[in-house]
């Protein structure tokens, strides 16, 4: 089993959310996030431009059984990326996941996903 | 505004205007000249305030319904309203408006109401400084437009918008206004006492409704409408926005007697009551039909009762009143259903609330108003009766429906070609704060 996280923008979100229901994945968590990594958002309030120290993202977190994975992060790289790729476009975690339990059952592992 | 003026009222109104069009000849020439009655006054400035308030309301109530991406575009279109308007009104919007008849009464027209400069001195003959009345209608012409954009929320541009909300007010709003509201107008002087509209059933309500689904299905539907969720992001701003609306209204209403007396307070208590029955009605249907009273019911059955109680103000009594709020807010739940079924996008009910209401009200007053009317329309024309004077509101309807589409439709055709009205897929998709404004409406909810 593995645990996406993935960090996109924030405008990105709906097409990268209907590209994964396109592909069948459908339980997925949504969360805003702040960060920064290398981008810089040049605001512009009554004409001074500001930099903002952290900007709003949006992380979404997808466990999965193994033969899923290319086809989620497959997925989430080719909507998330903007012009055909920019800075701040944002990145995807992948880690191995030790266990998963459903609440309402009480099953274990790859089923319970 | 007030559907019944004794002709005296009339002519004064009209005398400052007929001395500028240098036809002096006209007027009457030993009228007293009217002084400030500090009481009707200050009822009036307390109404042009209200109905101000309402602006920011609307902006709220609209605000809270469009999904989170959209909130500040939306609120915009409220607010871009009051910065057009307010200018283009005292410029040019008030003499095509209140100028005597021009083109055949197509319009009104008169050079000294530009910019106001003819009425620097006028008090009117119902103790009202004329700026006092300007600035008041000025508040109506900058809600109409703003309703509209409910219609089309969340894919309009706002350079469109802003091209659009110009061109309707001077070729939709002013026409409709000068027809209805102006002494010498069209329908103001249809019929015994003319085509009832006390407070803007038609001027506003129908015209703003009509346009708005013209605009709607001009412009067609959002992306994913209707399969795709599209959750209001807000609903606490849009109960205080509804609020806003409500105490609004009292100006909106109450204000349009253009006096402080018992015109006004039968205005203002009917207006009370019709909203109270919309919103028990809408919930009440919730209950029964859904299980589940929703704050969104609240917020509309409010809206609903306000809306058809608009034109009827002046003429119909609490029963009426309890009454037509209570068809309304049927009627209204009827056409949202309906509009679920047929799948065009009116995304936040424009027409379904505004138009439906008004149409209601327009038509439903007949029914319901109160006797003393009937016989001073009776002494004006032998045998005036319910039949006669709904052929009369059927006329002013029709015609408002009529022309409010058509133009629309032009206006729409012509900002189209050269501005562009409509986002692009991509901006939709991002949402019009993000694209357009470089701005987002909860930051703070954000670390930063």
């Amino acid at each position: 089993m593995k645990l996406i996280t993935a960090i996109i923008k924030e405008e990105k979100l709906d097409e990268v959310r209907e590209a994964l229901i396109a592909a069948e994945i459908e339980r997925i968590t949504v969360n805003r996030v702040s960060g920064h990594g290398r981008q810089q958002e040049i605001v512009v309030q009554r004409g001074k431009t500001i930099i903002p120290n952290l900007i709003p993202k949006v992380q979404i977190t997808i466990a999965c059984n193994d033969e899923f994975e290319d086809l989620i992060v497959d997925t989430i790289v080719t909507t998330a990326r903007e012009n055909g790729g920019t800075v701040g476009d944002g990145k995807i975690f992948v880690q191995d996941l030790k266990e998963c339990i459903r609440i309402r059952t009480g099953e274990r592992g790859g089923k319970a996903i | 505004m007030n559907t019944a003026p004794s002709p005296g009222r009339r002519l004064i109104r009209l005398l400052p205007l007929l001395l500028l069009a240098a036809a002096p000849a006209m007027a009457q020439g030993s009228d007293p000249v009217p002084v400030n009655d500090s009481g009707a006054t200050a009822w009036m400035l307390t109404s042009t305030t209200l109905v101000l308030l309402m602006v920011p309301g609307l902006a709220m109530f609209y605000g809270g319904l469009v999904r989170t991406k959209n909130v500040l575009g939306t609120m915009m279109h409220s607010f871009a309203s009051m910065a057009i308007v307010g200018v283009l009104w005292a410029v040019v919007g008030y003499s095509l408006s209140f100028g005597p008849n021009a083109l055949g009464g197509l319009i009104g027209w008169s050079k000294g109401l530009v910019l106001l400069r003819s009425i620097d001195h006028t008090i009117m003959s119902t103790g009202v400084p004329e700026y006092v009345f300007a600035m008041f209608q000025g508040k109506f012409a900058i809600i109409t437009p703003a309703l509209i954009a409910g219609a089309v929320a969340e894919r309009i541009s706002f350079k469109g918008w802003m091209a659009f909300i110009t061109l309707w007010i001077l070729f939709v709003y002013t026409p409709l206004c000068h027809w209805v509201w102006a002494s010498d107008g069209f329908f103001f002087n249809m019929g015994a006492k003319g085509a009832i509209d006390f407070a803007g059933g038609t001027v506003v309500h129908i015209s703003s409704g009509v346009s708005g689904l013209a605009l709607a299905l001009y412009l067609g539907a959002r992306h994913g409408y209707p399969k795709a969720a599209m959750s209001p992001n807000n609903l606490v701003m849009t109960l205080m926005g509804a609020g806003l609306l409500w105490v609004g209204w009292f100006g909106f209403n109450a204000g349009s007697s253009i006096a402080s007396n018992l015109d006004t307070a039968r205005a203002l208590c009917v207006t009370q009551v019709s909203a109270a029955a919309g919103a028990l009605t809408w919930v009440l249907i919730e209950t029964l039909r859904d299980e589940r009273p929703t704050s969104l019911g609240m917020a509309s059955g409010i809206l609903a009762g306000l809306v058809v109680i608009t034109p009827a103000a002046g003429v119909v009594q609490v029963g009426g009143a309890i009454c037509l709020g209570i068809i309304a807010s049927c009627a209204c739940y009827a056409m949202i259903q309906l509009k679920n079924k047929l799948g065009y996008d009116d995304s936040l009910d424009a027409f379904g609330v505004h138009g439906t209401g008004g149409i209601i009200g327009a038509i439903g007053l007949v029914f319901f108003i109160r006797d003393s009317w009937w016989v001073e329309a009776g002494q004006k024309v032998a045998g005036w009766g319910v039949m006669k004077q709904l052929m009369v509101q059927l006329t002013a309807v029709g015609t408002t429906i009529l022309f409010s589409v058509v133009m629309t439709l032009i206006i729409a055709f012509i900002v189209n070609k050269t501005i562009g009205l409509r986002v692009t897929e991509s901006v939709e998709k991002t949402g019009l704060d993000h694209d357009i404004h470089g701005e987002r409406g909860y930051g703070l909810a954000n670390l930063n």
